[in-house]
């Protein structure tokens, strides 16, 4: 039996009753019986059972369907009960009733028998689904449901489905029944007044439908799919165009936190750092070990991984500056070596300690999933946070060194060091405050990283090269080159890879800024005039 | 230079009649002329529209308070600073805003720095042998060797400048007088038609500030010499001319006489201190 | 002439006696006595040993630029590996139709890729004499072209050391495309023979072992050639002073220019001679890392003495061999300590040790190498 007739079947019962809540009361032992029925049911007469549900209104019906897809569905072997698996961890798994949803609390895994499912069943489970929620009360949940319906659509559904169509009253749900409606007229029928409907939809399946009636002998038909098609085409050309350039800010957000530390260590003190990466490292790490303390919370987690974060990448680079960067004060090239020393060292530390393996940092649920603008465009959101993260990160340390005290200090001790002593700055504490600065921002990189790819003990070296490249890029010593030149290298990476490939992309991007050095080897925004001279 | 402007210099139509033992032409008047020079950092206009002319063999010296610009003049001589307006030439043929710094000093024009700049690493004779007017293209320095002229014209230096001693230390270990010395001992190695020396007695003792006021007023009129300097005695002591610069062009020119008598001068700069 | 010039040193006569007894000692030592001997090298160890040679001579190389010019290359691991891909390359064409899938021309990697012709540049390499020269003119020409635009524009000391790591990140990258024809990953291996000797008896080992050793002692003596020369000095003082040595009328960048190709040609033998004794070349080997690596065993042996640089090399990699062997998880952890200790503790390297010993034995006042505190005049 088909999904379609299924489906037939399923509306006709539906629109017998009015939408909504009315459905809810008849609960007379009904629930029972529909169960039984499901369990009882041999393959052939699975899909019967599965009507009745759905037909029978009952409002756990979705509950029942939706478990029962999950496997989560069983009786009780004592007494034939019939149960939602609530967790199924461990031996002794938590249940619920299924017709009351009232917790029974657990149960042994082996008193328990799962009522089984094909996978042929399972197809038919979602087109019912969906029909369910065609009537369901959140509109949204209804514009999900009729998207799912979009080139499923038969000619047994459709007489039900042009009726719901009428009915509904949110205008976003009605556009996507349209269309799916409009997409069997063009498929089926060759409805040139389809073909008008479906030229503003970006969903593939209207493409598909389009790109039939291209090919169809009528010629009317086929020029009305043409015109409709170049305006689709050209909508997405547009949407393509802004999900690169979201891509494109988002590495380069990404490359500006990686590198903005590196600003301040590099950029401002002329220290290199090449421990910086680890310091990134250690920073992503430190929000897999938040989350390890506080399970179950990991937003919560996340945000306390800022400052704790911050505070231990400061430290590792309070520590390092100490113990090896003080001593190399104007050699630095022995720094570069000595601080690459340091960074072997860290990146061992954490194979050794915690493990050579990447370890999986959760992202919570307000920071997962994705803002739809449409069928062809939707930005994630953790790219999106961590975007708006790195551009605070980036005013926040536009302030410290423009408005404080310490970035008064900063720039007087980088600019001349031996007349800022003599005005009572005392450099070696702004040394190590300005080190802990651009470190501590490692951190707070690496926090944000964690969100987006995997923690491990190479996290680091995949970006040391990098930074470095949009420090020289942006100019040594500015931070807004430092944000202008992270975004342009993102961008222009993002819009070479459709055609070159990541890995290519990413080589043209190097060749580029090594070609670029030679042309302006002070970068973008050069410092200028005789201190700059050397 | 094009052959445009070769034919537009009439009085000099045979290249062939000019002298070949020196490139530099000055038949005309000046080995060094600066016109309308302008170079600004930032905004902040360190060489202002300077006019300057220095004549052949002459012994100038040219004093300003500090960022009167003296520094980055000669930056802008030697090829180190690109000026935003203006033209440099040495003699009437060379327009030394098309060459290089090495083409610059290949072409006759030495420099000592301000601060003492000498290879440390290497020892004094080394020092000097670098600096001889010699072929400086790679494979002729790979394969050069020590001639026997050579290494007495060395010796003159050595003895010239007081370092025979020590020809076989480091330069590192020299003091700064010393060190001073070494570098105007690469200077007169270098034989070059024009010496632009900065600040060349600071650092030095009374005594070999007078061998220093000695050697420059010798070389005056076989060498053309500018001196850059602070120290108003060792300037009174060797000046025959005198240009003041100030904010980045001049304020006035003559003798010392005349300059620290000059009321703009007294204003600025001699004032403080007379 | 000026590659004679080093012949007549005192030091440079002390090195290569040393090397070549070190050559026919490990040579007797392999061929004269029985396998089960306590003093027998087996064949095992010459080809190790063979292998520091190579490092030894891509340290020296290394240490012409890094030490006489101040121009710290972190990517001399690309001249390195490109030497070595080319030797690859003629390695690859000499297994012929022995490889698994049989073909005549096309080494397995390709005809698993499923390519039918031979691209353009591996034309060539099937001949010797060709693949020969391409060890030398390939990382020569990458150094020129690289160093022409870098040394024209000034790009010097940390700036320089940045772009060479991009440099190699870049070929490393792209070496590790199959669609580069270089075998992607898994790079060249599976080679059979070198001048139709089997490379994998021990008497071609041997062989290859005499001819690093010889390779070294003639970069070594190349490379005092130049240190020795007015060139030499004129490095230095590029070195210590650029200014001044342009206000002196050399020309900075083409001083610079010549050394660092001739430094990378060197480096390009080293990576040459090393590939049929490791018997495979792959990206990893252009990874930033392994050129910083060579700086460090430079920066131990002491910068500017060359001598120091092959003392450097043999000993890390001697450890880096010891220690995987018993303890691979503590390498990283000797290594990166090594580079912290080093650049704090030992700025002169073992070969200032040497010196300060000698210095304080006879109070010598011999000329000094060793590079100034001051990186530049910038």
């Amino acid at each position: 039996m088909s999904i379609p007739r299924l489906l037939t079947m399923l509306l006709f019962v539906l629109l017998m009753a009015p939408v909504g809540t009315a459905m809810a009361q008849q609960d007379d032992g009904s629930g029972e019986k529909l169960l039984e029925q499901l369990a009882d049911a041999s393959p052939a007469s699975t899909e019967e059972a599965l009507q009745a549900i759905a037909a029978s209104g009952h409002e756990r019906a979705r509950a029942w369907l939706e478990a029962y897809g999950n496997n989560r569905l069983s009786r009780v072997k004592d007494t034939g009960e019939i149960v939602i698996v609530l967790n199924n961890r461990g031996r002794d798994w938590t249940v619920a009733d299924a017709v009351t949803g009232e917790n029974l609390g657990e149960m042994s895994r082996r008193d328990l028998d799962r009522i089984a499912i094909n996978n042929a069943v399972r197809r038919q489970l979602a087109g019912v689904l969906a029909m369910l929620d065609l009537y369901a009360e959140d509109p949204e949940v209804r514009e999900e449901a009729a998207r799912d319906l979009m080139g499923k659509v038969d000619e047994a559904v459709l007489d039900p489905l042009i009726g719901r169509l009428d009915e509904e009253p949110v205008a976003a749900v009605r556009n996507r029944l349209e269309q799916a409606v409009a997409i069997y007229r063009v498929e089926q029928e060759g409805s040139i007044e389809a073909v008008d409907v479906l030229a503003g939809s970006l969903h593939p399946r209207a493409r598909a439908a389009l790109n039939s009636a291209v090919a169809s002998e009528n010629p009317a038909l086929k020029a009305a799919a043409q015109k409709a098609l170049l305006s689709v085409e050209q909508k997405l050309k547009m949407n393509r165009a802004a999900e690169t350039l979201y891509f494109g800010l988002s590495l380069g957000s990404v490359l500006v936190l990686a590198a903005i530390g590196l600003a301040i260590t590099f950029g401002v003190m002329g220290v290199i750092n090449m421990a910086h990466g680890e310091l990134i490292m250690l920073g992503a790490y430190t929000t897999w070990g938040m989350q390890q303390l506080l399970p179950g919370q990991p937003g919560l987690a996340l945000i306390l991984s800022i400052p704790a974060g911050f505070l231990v990448a400061a430290l590792a680079g309070i520590a390092i500056e100490r113990s090896v960067i003080q001593f190399l004060k104007g050699r630095p090239l022995e720094t570069l070596l000595a601080t690459f020393g340091v960074s072997l060292i860290l990146q061992q530390l954490v194979r050794t300690v915690i493990s050579p393996l990447n370890r999986t940092v959760v992202t919570p649920e307000w920071m997962s999933g994705s803002l739809v603008i449409n069928d062809a465009l939707s930005l994630t959101l953790n790219r999106m946070y961590v975007l708006g993260f790195a551009l605070l990160v980036f005013a926040g340390l536009m302030l410290i060194m423009r408005r404080t005290r310490l970035g008064l200090e900063v720039r007087a001790v980088t600019q001349n060091r031996a007349m800022a002593r003599s005005m009572g700055i005392k450099a070696t504490r702004v040394d190590i405050m300005t080190f802990a600065l651009g470190s501590g921002v490692a951190g707070l990189a690496g926090v944000a990283l964690s969100q987006l790819t995997n923690v491990g003990p190479n996290l680091g070296q995949n970006y040391i090269i990098d930074s470095f490249m949009v420090v020289v890029f942006g100019g040594v010593g500015n931070l807004w080159g430092t944000l202008v030149a992270g975004l342009t290298l993102g961008t222009i990476n993002q819009l070479l890879e459709p055609w070159a490939g990541a890995v290519l992309a990413k080589i043209i991007v190097l060749v580029f800024i090594i070609l670029f050095i030679q042309k302006r080897p002070r970068g973008l925004f050069p410092q200028k005039g005789r201190a700059a001279e050397g | 230079m094009s052959i445009m402007t070769e034919l537009a210099n009439r009085d000099r139509v045979f290249n062939f009649l000019t002298p070949t033992d020196s490139p530099v032409d000055v038949r005309h008047g000046p080995i060094l002329y600066l016109e309308d020079v302008t170079v600004s950092f930032d905004g902040f206009r360190a060489i202002n529209d300077l006019n300057l002319t220095i004549d052949d063999g002459e012994l100038r010296c040219i004093i300003g308070p500090n960022g009167a610009g003296k520094t980055t003049m000669m930056d802008i001589i030697t090829g180190k600073t690109a000026p935003d307006t203006g033209s440099v030439w040495f003699g009437s043929r060379h327009n030394l805003l098309t060459m290089s710094e090495p083409e610059i000093a290949s072409l006759g024009i030495g420099r000592k720095f301000q601060k003492p700049s000498v290879f440390e690493a290497l020892t004094v004779f080394e020092n000097l042998e670098l600096a001889m007017a010699t072929d400086k293209r790679v494979f002729p320095t790979l394969t050069a060797t020590m001639k026997p002229e050579y290494r007495d014209r060395i010796g003159e230096v050595l003895e010239t400048i007081g370092l025979k001693d020590l020809m076989h230390r480091p330069a590192g270990i020299l003091s700064h007088g010393q060190k001073q010395w070494l570098e105007i001992g690469m200077l007169l190695m270098q034989r070059p038609r024009l010496l632009l020396v900065d600040e060349p007695v600071a650092g030095m003792t009374e005594q070999e500030m007078e061998r220093t006021a000695e050697l420059l007023t010798s070389l005056a009129g076989k060498q053309s010499v500018v001196v850059v300097e602070h120290d108003m005695g060792f300037v009174r002591s060797i000046a025959r001319k005198v240009t003041v610069l100030h904010q980045g062009s001049v304020l006035a020119e003559g003798t010392m006489d005349q300059v620290s008598n000059d009321p703009e001068v007294i204003k600025v700069y001699l004032g403080e201190e007379a | 002439m000026w590659l004679a010039r080093p012949l007549q040193e005192r030091s440079t006569q002390l090195f290569l006696g040393i090397l070549f007894l070190a050559l026919i000692a490990v040579t007797a030592l392999h061929l004269a006595l029985p396998e089960g001997h306590p003093l027998h090298v087996s064949a095992y160890t010459v080809t190790l040993l063979g292998k520091y040679l190579c490092y030894a001579l891509l340290a020296v190389a290394v240490d012409l630029v890094s030490g006489y010019l101040g121009i710290l290359s972190l990517g001399h691991g690309a001249f390195f590996a490109l030497g070595g891909y080319a030797m690859g390359m003629y390695l690859m064409r000499q297994i012929g139709d022995r490889g698994t899938y049989g073909d005549p021309v096309l080494p397995d990697f390709m005809v698993f890729l499923n390519w039918q012709e031979l691209p353009w540049y591996w034309y060539g390499f099937d001949m010797a004499w060709f693949a020969f020269a391409m060890v030398l003119l390939v990382p020569g020409a990458l150094a020129l072209v690289f160093g022409w635009l870098a040394f024209r524009s000034r790009v010097t000391g940390v700036y320089l050391s940045i772009i060479t790591q991009a440099l190699t990140f870049a070929l490393m990258l792209a070496f590790f495309r199959n669609e580069m024809g270089f075998g992607g990953n898994n790079g060249l291996t599976d080679f059979r023979e070198i001048l139709g000797f089997n490379l994998r008896s021990d008497a071609t080992r041997l062989g290859l072992f005499i001819a690093t050793g010889i390779a070294l002692a003639i970069g070594y003596v190349v490379c005092r050639g130049i240190v020795t020369s007015k060139l030499g000095r004129v490095s230095v003082a590029c070195r210590d002073a650029e200014a001044r040595t342009r206000f002196l009328g050399y020309r900075v960048e083409r001083v610079q220019l010549f050394v660092f190709v001739v430094s990378a040609m060197l480096a390009g033998v080293a990576g040459a001679l090393y590939v049929p004794q490791v018997g495979i070349i792959n990206p990893s080997e252009f990874s930033p890392i392994f050129s910083i690596e060579i700086v460090v065993w430079v920066a131990l042996g002491g910068r500017a003495t060359l001598y120091g640089a092959v003392i450097g090399a043999i000993l890390v990699n001697y450890a880096k061999t010891v220690f995987t062997g018993v303890m691979p998880d503590a390498w990283l952890f000797a290594l990166g300590a090594l580079f912290v200790l080093v650049t704090v503790f030992l700025p002169q390297g073992i070969a200032g040790l040497l010196r300060k010993r000698r210095k304080t034995t006879d109070d010598g006042s011999g000329p000094s190498d060793a590079p100034t505190t001051a990186e530049a005049t910038a």
